[in-house]
């Protein structure tokens, strides 16, 4: 019965998917204003996958000029530029028509991106980038919230549980039963044969967090919806964070041998000049590696799931749709999978990586 | 590139709210849950131990009631073994008095049976000696003067001719 009501919803994700990009889509080719031309995925899938000052919801037309306008939720932004602190809404950009100007500074919102403008107005160098002078971006982004919705989710699933065993319920049952045995799979199989017995107690809570952190995350980018949608654990920012903090307990918990090992190899001393700095880039491609293949795993089923999508308006006919629609089907389960196995995979090679740093002997 | 470019604004904010979190769910979700299942899975392995010693004690009991059962078979025996040695003792120190008894009351009267006898004959020779005497006197009253000497004569022929 689980498994079709996994069927139902996964369906009923792919059909979603298919909903929101085609209003996308169809902003994407209005802009272009020129509808005949080949649809091209690319700025499509790359929009979905990068960082945004606005939560898009769905697109409107207006039936009378039959233009298109994006329905989306507005962001706070927060800029320190100058030494000046600005706090706006993204709002008041409208989608990068109009600039913001905040007493002697003036911000203009190019590609999602936030830009100054200097008395020489807006500059494009060949590539039609802009060369303006960025602010300080400390904006709450669609990835930014999606970050605290996510933590607060993780809050409000976690704590009733723990509160369940206070009062006294020792017997799992409900949410408590299903993640239980995950909580306890990390620290059984995960935490303690890698790290050891006697240390593992202390890098729990961090395994943990880690491991829901990103499997919530991981999960939420699959919705294609509001509250979900946001690629936030296919961003490279977030995925560096995560790592480094893996690299920053490495570290300070790294044992007199490992250190050892690292700055005074066990090899003719005249062979240390090769040895050290190949020792040092082996404890930062650790975290490394961590980075780039959460990063690279979310961001690829993502654009796949758009670019499978994207096929029916490349091909512009609706009776490309069922294909369509059962290679997302098949991809959306895969990212399940996907999701759940990227998170442990991160979770063990931290375990990892923090148990050889805190070995005392070979 | 934007893609491979970390935000910086986005780096801040993960930090902040990843550390955040991990404060908030480290006190009031981990430690909790870990402390409530290690508490369950020591209050398991006291279970289990209490249910081991309790099976162990059952069979301890069964062991000592066995025991005792056969003590007191063995002493149930016992009394029974002496009570019949006791009888047959008893019935065996009764027949050996009885004899005892009998053969006393056998002897006395065989010894008073001798002496009457004894005495009889006695007497019996004595009866005759003097019916000898007498008759001797009788047919010999003239011939023997001397009495005693008769006398002694006829109590030698008397012993010779023993009467036993």
């Amino acid at each position: 019965m689980k498994r079709i009501y996994l069927f139902i919803s996964v369906f009923f994700f792919a059909f979603t998917v298919y909903g929101t990009e085609e209003l996308v889509s169809n902003e994407e080719s209005h802009n272009k204003s020129d509808k005949e031309e080949a649809f091209d995925p690319t700025p499509m899938i790359m929009h979905h996958i990068n960082d945004s000052h606005y939560w898009h919801l769905f697109d409107l037309t207006d039936k009378e000029s039959g233009k298109v306008h994006p329905v989306s939720i507005p962001l706070p932004v927060i800029l320190i530029y100058k030494g000046n602190l600005d706090i706006f809404l993204s709002s008041k950009f409208h989608h990068g028509e109009t600039s913001v100007k905040k007493e002697d500074r003036e911000y203009f919102l190019f590609h999602d991106k936030i830009y100054a403008i200097e008395e020489t107005g807006l500059l494009l160098n060949k590539e039609h980038h802009p060369t303006n002078p960025k602010p300080w971006d400390f904006s709450i982004t669609k990835n930014v919230a999606s970050l605290l919705l996510s933590a607060m989710l993780l809050l409000a699933v976690f704590i009733p549980i723990a509160r369940k065993y206070k009062k006294g319920k020792l017997v799992p049952s409900g949410l408590q039963g299903f993640l239980e045995p995950i909580v306890l799979f990390i620290k059984e199989d995960i935490a303690e044969p890698n790290i050891g017995k006697h240390n593992y107690q202390k890098f729990l809570p961090y395994l943990l967090t880690a491991f829901f952190f990103i499997w919530f995350n991981n999960m939420l980018g699959l919705i294609p919806f509001f509250p979900g949608g946001a690629n936030l654990t296919g961003n490279i920012a977030v995925t560096m964070t995560l790592a480094f903090f893996t690299l920053v307990l490495t570290s300070k918990s790294g044992s007199k041998t490992y250190w050892g090992h690292v700055f005074t190899p066990p090899v003719p001393k005249w062979l240390w000049i090769i040895m050290i700095p190949v020792e040092i880039i082996g404890v930062l491609s650790k975290p490394f590696a961590l980075m780039i293949r959460l990063f690279a795993n979310i961001t690829a089923g993502h654009i796949i799931v758009l670019s499978l999508v994207s096929l029916i308006f490349i091909f512009k006919t609706v009776w490309i749709s069922p294909a369509s629609i059962i290679l997302v089907l098949f991809m959306d389960v895969l990212e399940l999978l996907v999701a759940l196995l990227q998170a442990y995979i991160f979770t063990l090679l931290s375990a990892l990586f923090i148990g050889l740093a805190v070995q005392e002997h070979h | 590139m934007d893609l491979v470019t970390p935000a910086i604004g986005l780096v801040f904010w993960t930090v902040l709210i990843f550390l955040i979190l991990l404060v908030l769910l480290r006190v009031f979700a981990w430690k909790p849950i870990l402390n409530a299942v290690n508490e369950r899975n020591e209050s398991i392995q006291e279970a289990l131990a209490a249910a081991d010693k309790a099976k162990e004690e059952m069979i301890k009991l069964q062991a000592d009631n066995e025991m005792v059962l056969k003590e007191a078979r063995i002493e149930r025996d016992k009394i029974l073994k002496e009570a019949r040695d006791l009888k047959d003792k008893t019935i065996a120190e009764a027949k050996v008095q009885a004899k005892l008894e009998a053969e006393l009351l056998i002897t006395s009267a065989k010894n008073a049976i001798q002496n009457e006898k004894r005495a009889a004959i006695n007497q019996i020779k004595n009866e005759v000696a003097n019916l000898s005497v007498l008759i001797a006197e009788k047919i010999l009253d003239k011939e023997l003067g001397n009495a005693a000497d008769q006398k002694t004569l006829i109590q030698d022929m008397l012993n010779k001719t023993n009467i036993n």
